[in-house]
This record gives C-alpha cells, structure tokens and sequence, in this order.
C-alpha cells in the first residue's frame, strides 16, 4: 500500500476540514461579501482590513492568539465552557474555527470581486420589475456572481487543505482529530520516512494541480465575449 | 392625474419641481442634458429617494413625508437607456421575470400581445440575448417592462443609446403602444424629434427647475420657451386624411385651420395622422402669392414675433385654431413691415408625416 492506513486517515480529515470550512465560509463569506461590495458606509475599510489580515500575517500569529482566545482563559474559550461545549483548542471544531478565519479572506475576496461587478442597472431593473432586495439578490446578483463562488469554493477549500501553521498552534497532532495532510508530512520527515513524506506530498501536487486545472477549465471570466 | 413634488439636493445639482401631469397619453420630460430629466424619472421610479417629496399617481400615494414605497412595490415599468436585459436568462425568461412577480389578477397585459405588439415573435426562443441587435434588444426590455401591466410606463432616452436605423425601426411600435395600450407613459428625450413624434403633453427642465407644462402644440408654438430657439423648431399637426388625389399621387390632410397637401399617404380616409412643420420650412407673404409652386398656402395671423439672434426672427402664426411657427430673416420682416396682429399669407414649404 502506498498510502497507509494512517496517511489515508490525515487525507479523509483533510477533505472533511475542508469541506466543512468551505461550506461555512460560503454561507457566511456571501453575506459580508455582498456588504462590503455595495455599503458605503465608513466600516468599509477597516473590517476589509481585518478580513484580510490572515493573508499577510504569519499563521503562527493568527493562530498563537486563537489558542490563547479559546484556551480555558481566553474569552472565547469562556464563552464555549459556559456553554457546556468545553474548550475547543486541540480539537476537530477548534481547527474548523481557525481555518474559517484563516482561509476567510480567500472566499470573501473573490465574492466581492465577483459581486462589484454586478452592474447597479441590473439590480434596479430587478426591482423595476417587482422583485424584492433578497428576490433580487437570489435571482440576479447570485447567478451574475456564479464565477466568484467558483473561486471562492476552490481558493476556500485549496488554502484550508494547505494550512499547516494554524493547525500545529491550535490542533497539535493528534491522529483522526487534527492531524492534517500538511502536518503528517512533517511528521513523515521529522521520522525520516521520506518514501511516506514523498507519497502524500506527490498526492498534495496532483490535488492542487487538478484544484486549480478544473478552476481555469471552468472558470469563464477568462474566455468572455 | 399624477402629482410630483421633489426637492432634491446634490452638490453640483438641484431638482425642484412640482407638477401636475396627465394620466393618459405621452408626457415627454423634454430639456438639454443636466436639466435635471432622468433625475426627475428616478425620483417618481423610486430609484433616487428625494428627502423632500410628494408623489401621487391616480390618488395612490407612492411618496409623502415619511412614507416611500419601495421601487419593487410601485406598478409601474421602467426602461433604461441601454436595454439591460439579464445576461443570464434567455429572451423568453428575461420577458416572463416581471410577469411572474405580479399577481394574477394584476395581469392585463397578455405576453402574445406584447411579443405581437413589439415584433418578437421570431426573436423569443433565442436562449443568450446578447445575440439581439441594439434595437432588437430595446423592444424585449419595452416588452418585459409592459408584461408587469405597469400603471405608469417610465422610459428614460430608450432610443439615444441606438442608432438611427435601429431608431426608426423602433418608433412605429412606440407609436403602437400609444395606440394599442392605455398605459400613461413619461418618456424622457433630449431629442425633439421624438417629442414632436410622440408625445401628446410636455415638460420642459432646464437646472432641475420646470420652465413650462402644457399640451405638446401650446409647448412647441410658444416662442418664449428654448424650444422655439432649436434647429428643428416647429409645431405638430394632428390631422385627418380627408382625400386622396390618385393623379397628382397627393393625399389632402384637414386639421382645425385649414387644409395641406402631402406626399401620397397609404392610410384610409378619416385616420388621424401627425404631420410635423418646421419653422424654417413656412416662409411669409403679406399678399396671396400668384405663379408659386408651393401648394399649402394657408391664411394666417401674426401672433408674436421674436428675434432669433443677430439674422432671423421667430413669429407665431394663428392659422384658424392652431398655431404655426415660422422662420424669417429680420431684413424680410422689416421689409415686408411685419407686425402683431397683421393678417398674411404662411407659404409651408414641407410637411413631415410622422405616422
């Protein structure tokens, strides 16, 4: 076997961080997305900024400063302890948490992009035409926004299935719970099983490559009339 | 009627008008770029929200103090400039998005009627609309905004953004609709062609301000107003196809003052058709002229005269009921002694038919 029990182990929690982060971060990226595509309000900027920020900062910050909010001290580990669901640190759904902040700005970006691009007239034909703000939003913005979701899915999922500093900082390494492809590669070197390291990277390099093979396929912006 | 009160305040632009339009017919919102025409049509849409306003359409209040009904609640139909038809819904979607968001028994107007009525009978199963051609394009959002049976059709410049063949191959179902449907209609236009085409009463803007209001003639014959100043000055006629003479292939127009020859027109007798005269195309004779080719000489009185820069003048002709504009140098006026109130003779060089 080339993959071993173990490394298809970190594969199957790897696509289920993903996924789980992806589908969260469309429901909620979408939303703000649309907000900071149409407000104009002085908000804007900053909150921009702070969506952001995990593309400039070292993953080791962002998650140094989770692991102290959700530890059993820090205000969001308060929060989830006094509602019974303990501390989330070292846990699967303390690493979903991170990786929605951390791949965040990955999915709202291009949402944005996609939702500015929306032209306003389409909109207030739509209304013209009777349709409410969220009848608009659904039948008009969302299918005119259909290239950024693409990406926003792909960018989202990729960068969760990448990260590796976030996830050592807040979900260590435990197996089946949070340890990841990207960390069991380290683990494979640190052991010096290069032929095991060399396996799940390979596989890592197909799957980005296929990821981002089937985005510019799809993808129609790049081949418009 | 319609009642329209804004006030509305930019920093590089003011609107301020309170009027009181028709609720049937063509209104045209008639003035030169910035006079504040679109801004105008926005408010009454619902799309612009002026702080100042009061908006009443058959005594439905759709603006008052606090109250601003939402674009999506008011029946009305707007069409843009550019036709704005949704990229992502075929021809036939894209006609039937309004009408599935009325209620049923809201529904007056039928889509065989309309695809009938705007000529899209061939173009309705094309599945990308960005194939149409401009004008092709136009009639579909003309169309899908009458399918929500609007009780007031919006239309803001729909044909500057054409060409002049799409132009012309768009302004008979214009026409048609005037015609075909009962819905009023506020067509905003910087071209006076269209207005003298279409329009049964006018709103002149100029800076966001109402210079005058009145039926489309009484507008186009008054020579105080910037229309009498334009290129194409003149006033329209509405007549009646009285005759027609097979020999000379001329057909006789009768209107409140008279009589006019034209170019054969292929109408039956009694059709009320719009026959446009400019102003540089009547010339004035103080005796009847004897030996001229012209044909239309009509009987007429001076009614005002007005200097129309360093050459020429405007004067305002009575011909029985209606009024007629014409076109002179001031060095024939001061020949000929021209004065209010003197009776002469308005030679009508041409006459355009425009339906």
């Amino acid at each position: 076997m080339l993959l071993d029990d173990s490394n298809l182990q970190a594969i199957w929690l790897t696509i289920r961080l993903a996924g789980t982060v992806t589908l969260i971060l469309l429901l909620i990226g979408t939303p703000i997305a649309w907000w900071l595509a149409r407000t104009r309000s002085g908000w804007k900027a900053p909150i921009g900024a702070v969506i952001a920020l995990p593309i400039v900062l070292p993953p080791t910050v962002l998650g140094f400063y989770l692991l102290v909010a959700m530890g059993t001290h820090g205000p969001l580990g308060q929060l989830t302890q006094s509602l019974g669901l303990g501390v989330l640190p070292f846990t699967f759904a303390g690493l979903v948490v991170a990786s929605v902040l951390y791949s965040m700005p990955f999915v709202v970006q291009p949402l944005q992009n996609a939702f500015e691009a929306v032209p306003e007239r389409a909109l207030e034909t739509a209304a013209s035409l009777r349709a409410s703000a969220l009848d608009t939003f659904f039948s008009v913005a969302l299918p005119l926004a259909k290239p950024g979701f693409l990406t926003a899915t792909v960018l989202g999922f990729a960068h969760t299935v990448g990260e590796f500093g976030v996830v050592l900082m807040i979900g260590g390494n435990i197996p089946g719970q949070t340890r990841v492809v990207s960390v069991q590669i380290y683990d494979h070197v640190e052991a010096m099983e290069y032929a095991q390291a060399h396996w799940l990277s390979a596989t890592m390099v197909a799957f980005s490559f296929l990821v981002l093979l089937a985005l510019y396929t799809l993808n129609p912006s790049g081949r418009r009339k | 009627m319609i009642r329209a009160r804004f006030d509305l305040a930019y920093p590089e632009f003011a609107l301020n008008v309170d009027l009181l339009l028709p609720e049937r017919g063509v209104t045209a919102l008639f003035g030169p770029s910035g006079s504040g025409k679109t801004s105008l049509l926005r408010c009454i849409a619902g799309l612009e929200h002026a702080p100042e306003g009061l908006l009443k359409v058959n005594d439905e209040v759709w603006q008052d103090g606090a109250n601003f009904l939402p674009v999506h609640r008011r029946p009305l139909g707007y069409v843009f400039q550019e036709a704005s038809l949704f990229p992502h819904l075929s021809v036939r979607r894209n006609l039937e998005y309004g009408l599935k968001r009325i209620r049923k028994n809201e529904c007056k107007v039928q889509m065989d009627q309309v695809v009938e009525l705007m000529g899209l009978r061939h173009l309705i199963d094309r599945r990308d609309p960005s194939g149409l051609s401009g004008g092709e394009r136009q009639r579909v959002s003309i169309a899908r905004a009458l399918l929500t049976s609007p009780r007031l059709l919006l239309m803001d410049e729909p044909l500057s953004a054409l060409d002049t063949a799409s132009k012309q191959e768009i302004l008979p179902y214009l026409e048609g609709l005037h015609s075909e449907l009962d819905i009023p209609v506020l067509y905003v236009s910087h071209a006076l062609d269209e207005v003298a085409r279409l329009a049964d009463h006018v709103v002149l803007l100029a800076k966001g301000r109402v210079v005058a209001s009145g039926a489309l003639n009484e507008i186009l014959s008054r020579l105080d107003l910037p229309t009498a100043h334009l290129d194409d000055a003149g006033v329209v006629i509405e007549a009646r196809v009285a005759a027609h003479d097979e020999n000379y292939h001329l057909t006789r127009l009768d209107f409140p003052g008279g009589n006019l020859w034209v170019g054969k027109v292929e109408r039956a007798a009694d059709t009320l058709v719009r026959a446009r005269v400019m102003a540089r195309d009547v010339s004035i004779a103080t005796v009847a002229p004897q030996g001229s080719s012209i044909t239309n000489i009509l009987g007429a009185r001076i009614a005002g005269i007005q200097d129309e820069g360093p050459d020429r003048v405007n004067l305002s002709l009575a011909v029985g009921d209606h009024m007629l504009l014409s076109r002179i140098t001031r060095r024939s006026r001061d020949h000929l002694g021209l004065t209010v109130g003197m009776e002469v003779y308005a030679q009508v060089k041409s006459v355009a038919l425009m339906a």
